[in-house]
């Protein structure tokens, strides 16, 4: 039990951190220029798909470098070509813009690299248990990945306290209304804060690809999760994204970690009552209720504190 | 544009006279003549089959632009009611043979609706405190509840395998067992034009006219007396009834429901269908249920990517005309009126050309790219023309025709957004414009 | 007879900052009352009070003797406030008779009816056409409200807030941005409309204000300093020197 307890909070810190660096870009695009943008989980699996290709080509560690790069170029092409045209048709606009994206991407990457998962290893250098609890090793490369995000969580906080686009974005998290006053540079700023935000969004997914499932569903998948996490946490609200994606993301690795059910614990019911919504709920185990997690809590928040966890705004 | 309007004279546009009611019923009877004959001129299997699903997915685009069209909301999770919709009207039928109550198929249906209209009911009170992109994200967190729920609740979605019904076994009415497609056909068809009246008859209620002052608004409507949540909130519930009643006849037509019903894919087609289509008429995501149901059956035969072409499509759509196909159509109305149309449909030819070479190349390219990579190097076949994926031909006349294409589409639209401008300024001189 | 609006002691804090400190005001029946101040005084910030659009950190607002503020702007609307804004904000895709008929619509009593044909119903239709006529916007009737010239618009404000039948009327800045000529004509349309009604305007036009209310108040840094006939205003020293005195805005 206390391996299990311990283990899946390494896991789930693990997947918060990544869920932080992507709610974290979606947080600021969104508070920036008020587009909500449905593609960012789209520029995660680019990433790991560019991880993986380029991985084949000229190495992880090169990779891990390019690939972000890569994504983020693509980011820019987006808010320079699609969204600052569409921002005259309103916000609808621009997030059906992004929702069609979504799914072209998904479609293209399944046209290059199939609709099934790719082989996308760890890098042999880091392929080594880092410790063992218990009985259980746990991996060097997980260790690595955390240390990735929170190394990035560290510079992402420098550069909002110490720099000025820092600053610029800070006012427009607690502002957003003035962020049409920045002046005539606002076009350069918007493009750079997606850029960016995209590049987040692709690190994550180059560092997750080998440890999770490289596929071309995987933003499908990710996507509403992420909506779940800067909804709940309250929308543009940075702390709130960090404390929603950590605890999100501890939920549903300990969801998934456990096996129990009602009927495990309070024994079987009778069996001649035959199938029934009850006796469905009664057999389901917890790790198999772990995908609809995220979406209860999006309900309970919904009725108790629509503004979410640290959000100030209505809407 | 504002500086031209200063002067417009009394116009035209306000006439409205007995000859507008009189077209309005007359296309209204026209529609009801084609669902009639349709079967009788195609009458082979696979178009009735194709009418069915068609008939199905207008009811269905329809619903979502009570939504999105006349309240400014943008659901991504309307397929819930539609699917919900579709479980209940399967439960119903399969409770009517075990019962034995006296219900024929062509009410099925109606519980088909009330299905989706229990859902929107219970949930739409939280889902619509909150418009714009608030309401987007919470229908969809709602829609992957609802789906991932479905497979854990085998008892009432039937897992994996879904829910399957007889049709046939239904008391008989009229004598019509539904066993032959046309039958099924002419049932759909029947509710088509039952819920297109209805729908139409709702955006000519109180109701539905401050459904568009809040979607216009919201702020402002509620200086006027109403409070924007509770007009959000009904206008939801017909949706969700409406897209219940699609769900019903699909459940109907299938003689089955599975989770499939209430899935992201059925969610995303309902939104295509109704912006490509163009949300701001009422006509609007009917073109698009058809285009889209069309594309949808012709393409998966032609190409294993279809669903990229709509990805393409639709992002063109919202870029170059977020009104859509009726937004496209409509726009030429008072060209038409002031008799001004002429003029800019010679530069349509000229741009004709380039446009076309320019899809022609981007279809090159997806297919050499998507046959190469899937191995089985079948050749693309283009307007009569084989081209094989894998040759250097394939890619120089790929490139040529996007690179070509694009530039000199350019230059001939710039072309036509000239002669338009022509036209309009003199169709307001003529006071057919404001 | 109880006044019409009576706003006591209303504070108002935008974080740290108090906009509005101390306000209190009243409005008889039937009176036309013009509220004067320099830019930032509080002004649109009284009318968010009252209206409903924001609520006071302290303090009370009653219409027609009872206890509004903490209502919301739809609630107080259908005790009978009707209120303008000083930035156009009207139902801009949708043709200035739609505009009309849907602030018509709750006061006819037909609320979110949904079994009712809007245009079966001959009052509403008689109301709209009676007040499009007022605001001389007939011959526009089916262009959308966002292709208006700037004049038209702020007519049509006008219009959506009498339309409602509202006896209480607060208009906010109706003129702003009017020609000379357009703000005769406007002010001539007002002073019909609201016949017989009770009248909140804020107005930076003084020989407007001073033709047109029966009692004025100065807001000042969100404190009312005077309030009183055009006279008393005309003669009161702390206003000449915090307001009159100065340029007039
Ligand atoms: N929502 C708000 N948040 C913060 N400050 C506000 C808000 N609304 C108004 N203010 C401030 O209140 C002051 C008064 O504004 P306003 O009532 O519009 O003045 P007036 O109408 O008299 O010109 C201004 O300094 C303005 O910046
Ligand atoms: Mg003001």
């Amino acid at each position: 039990m206390l391996e299990l307890i311990v283990i899946s909070t390494l896991n789930g810190l693990l997947f918060g951190m990544l869920l932080f660096l992507l709610s974290s870009g979606l947080t600021v695009i969104f508070s920036m220029m008020g587009v909500l943008n449905f593609a960012h989980a789209s520029f995660y699996m680019l990433g790991a798909f560019f991880g993986y290709q380029l991985t084949k080509w000229i190495g992880f560690w090169p990779a891990l470098l390019l690939a972000p790069l890569l994504v983020g170029a693509i980011g820019m092409a987006v808010e320079r070509y699609g969204l600052r045209n569409t921002h005259k048709h309103g916000h609808v606009a621009e997030l059906l813009l992004t929702f069609g994206l979504a799914f072209a991407i998904e479609e293209i990457v399944a046209m290059m690299w199939g609709r099934s998962p790719v082989d996308y290893r760890v890098p042999a250098l880091l392929d080594f248990p880092a410790f063992t609890i218990f009985s259980t090793n746990y991996p060097a490369y997980k260790i690595f990945m955390l240390a990735v995000s929170i190394l990035i969580f560290i510079v992402l906080l420098t550069v909002l306290k110490r720099t000025r686009v820092g600053l610029i974005v800070q006012a427009a998290l607690t502002h957003p209304h003035m962020v049409g006053h920045l002046g005539h540079n606002v076009g350069r700023i918007f493009m750079l804060v997606f850029g960016v935000g995209s590049a987040l969004a692709g690190i994550a997914g180059v560092i997750a690809g080998p440890a999770l499932v490289t596929q071309s569903d995987m933003a499908a998948a990710l996507g509403p999760i992420l909506f779940v996490v800067i909804v709940f946490g309250g929308l543009g609200s940075l702390p709130g994204a960090f404390i929603a994606s950590l605890v999100i993301g501890l939920i549903q690795t300990f969801a998934v970690a456990l096996n129990g059910s009602l009927a495990s614990a309070f024994g079987p019911l009778d069996p001649s009552a035959g199938p029934s919504v009850l006796t469905d709920i009664w057999n389901v185990t917890i790790a198999q209720v772990a995908p609809i997690v995220p979406y209860l809590l999006l309900v309970i928040i919904l009725i108790v504190r629509p503004m979410g966890l640290m959000g100030t705004r209505e809407t | 544009m504002n500086a031209k309007m200063t002067s417009t004279p009394t116009s035209k546009i306000v006439d409205t006279t007995v000859g507008d009611g009189l077209r309005f019923y007359g296309i209204w009877l026209a529609g009801i003549a084609v669902l009639i004959v349709l079967p009788l001129i195609f009458s082979s299997g696979g178009s009735l089959t194709s009418f069915s699903l068609i008939g199905i997915a207008i009811v269905f685009a329809l619903s979502y632009n009570i939504l999105l069209g006349q309240t400014g909301l943008l659901s991504f999770g309307h397929a819930v009611h539609y699917g919900l919709g579709g479980f209940a009207a399967c439960h119903m039928m399969n409770a009517v043979v075990s019962h034995g109550w006296p219900i024929p198929l062509p009410f099925i249906p109606l519980f088909g609706g009330l299905g989706g209209l229990a859902f929107a009911l219970v949930i739409g009170w939280v889902m619509t405190k909150r418009a714009g992109t608030v309401f987007s994200m919470i229908s969809l967190g709602i829609a992957e509840l609802v789906a991932s729920s479905s497979l854990i609740l085998r008892s009432v979605f039937g897992g994996e395998s879904g829910i399957s019904t007889d049709r046939t076994s239904l008391p008989k009415i009229l004598g019509l067992s539904f066993g032959p497609q046309l039958q099924v056909y002419y049932l759909i068809a029947f509710w088509l034009v039952i819920s297109a009246i209805a729908m139409y008859a709702l955006t000519r209620t109180p109701l539905g006219r401050i459904s568009n002052a809040v979607r216009d608004n919201p702020e402002r409507v509620q200086f006027i007396g109403y409070d924007p949540h509770v007009v959000r909130y009904i206008a939801f519930c017909f949706a969700g009834f409406f897209a219940g009643v699609a769900g019903g006849l699909a459940a109907i037509n299938f003689e089955i429901a599975n989770a499939a019903y209430l899935g992201a894919i059925q969610s995303g087609l309902v939104l295509f269908s109704t912006f490509i289509g163009g949300v701001a008429f009422f006509f609007g995501p009917i073109l698009g249920a058809i285009l889209v149901t069309y594309l949808q059956l012709g393409l998966t035969s032609v190409t294993g990517v279809w669903q990229l072409y709509f990805g393409i499509i639709f992002i063109g759509i919202v870029m170059l005309s977020p009104g859509g196909i009726a937004g496209l159509i409509m726009m030429h109305r008072p060209l038409v009126r002031a008799g001004t149309l002429p003029t800019v449909i010679p530069s349509y030819l000229l741009a004709a050309v380039p446009t076309l070479a320019l899809a022609c190349g981007v279809i090159l390219t997806i297919e050499s790219i998507a046959r190469t990579h899937s191995g089985q190097g079948s050749p693309i076949n283009l307007f009569g023309v084989a081209f094989s994926p894998a040759s250097p031909v394939t890619w120089a006349s790929a490139a040529i025709l996007v690179a070509g294409g694009f530039f000199v589409a350019r230059l001939s639209w710039r072309r036509v957004g000239e002669a338009w401008d022509r036209a309009t300024t003199i169709a307001r001189d003529r006071g057919y414009l404001a | 007879m109880t006044a019409a609006i009576e706003v006591r002691a209303v504070e108002k804090r935008f974080g740290n900052v108090g906009i509005i400190r101390d306000l209190n005001l009243s409005v008889a029946q039937g009176e036309r009352h013009a509220i004067i101040g320099p830019n930032g005084a509080g002004k649109s910030t009284t009318f968010n009070l009252i209206s409903g659009h924001i609520k006071p950190t302290s303090g009370e607002v009653r219409l027609n003797g009872d206890v509004i503020s903490g209502l919301r702007p739809f609630e107080i609307n259908r005790r009978g406030l009707s209120r303008s804004f000083q930035v156009t904000n009207v139902f801009a895709r949708m043709s200035v008779w739609e505009n009309v008929r849907c602030a018509v619509l709750w006061a006819t009593g037909h609320r979110y009816a949904f079994w009712k044909n809007v245009d079966s119903l001959s009052e509403v239709r008689e109301r709209t056409a009676q007040i499009l006529d007022d605001i001389h916007l007939t011959h526009r009737r089916d262009v959308p409200a966002g292709l208006l010239t700037y004049a038209e618009q702020r007519e049509l404000e006008i219009g959506i807030t009498i339309a409602g039948g509202a006896t209480v009327v607060m208009l906010d800045e109706p003129t702003a941005g009017m020609s000379h000529a357009e703000t005769e004509r406007a002010v001539s349309l007002i002073r019909r409309l609201t016949e017989g009604k009770t009248l909140v305007i804020v107005e930076h036009d003084m020989s407007v204000v001073f033709g047109l209310a029966d009692r004025i108040s100065v807001l000042v840094y969100g404190h009312i300093i005077a309030s009183g006939t055009p006279e008393e205003i005309r003669r009161d020293p702390k206003v000449k020197e915090a307001y009159l005195g100065e340029e007039a805005h």
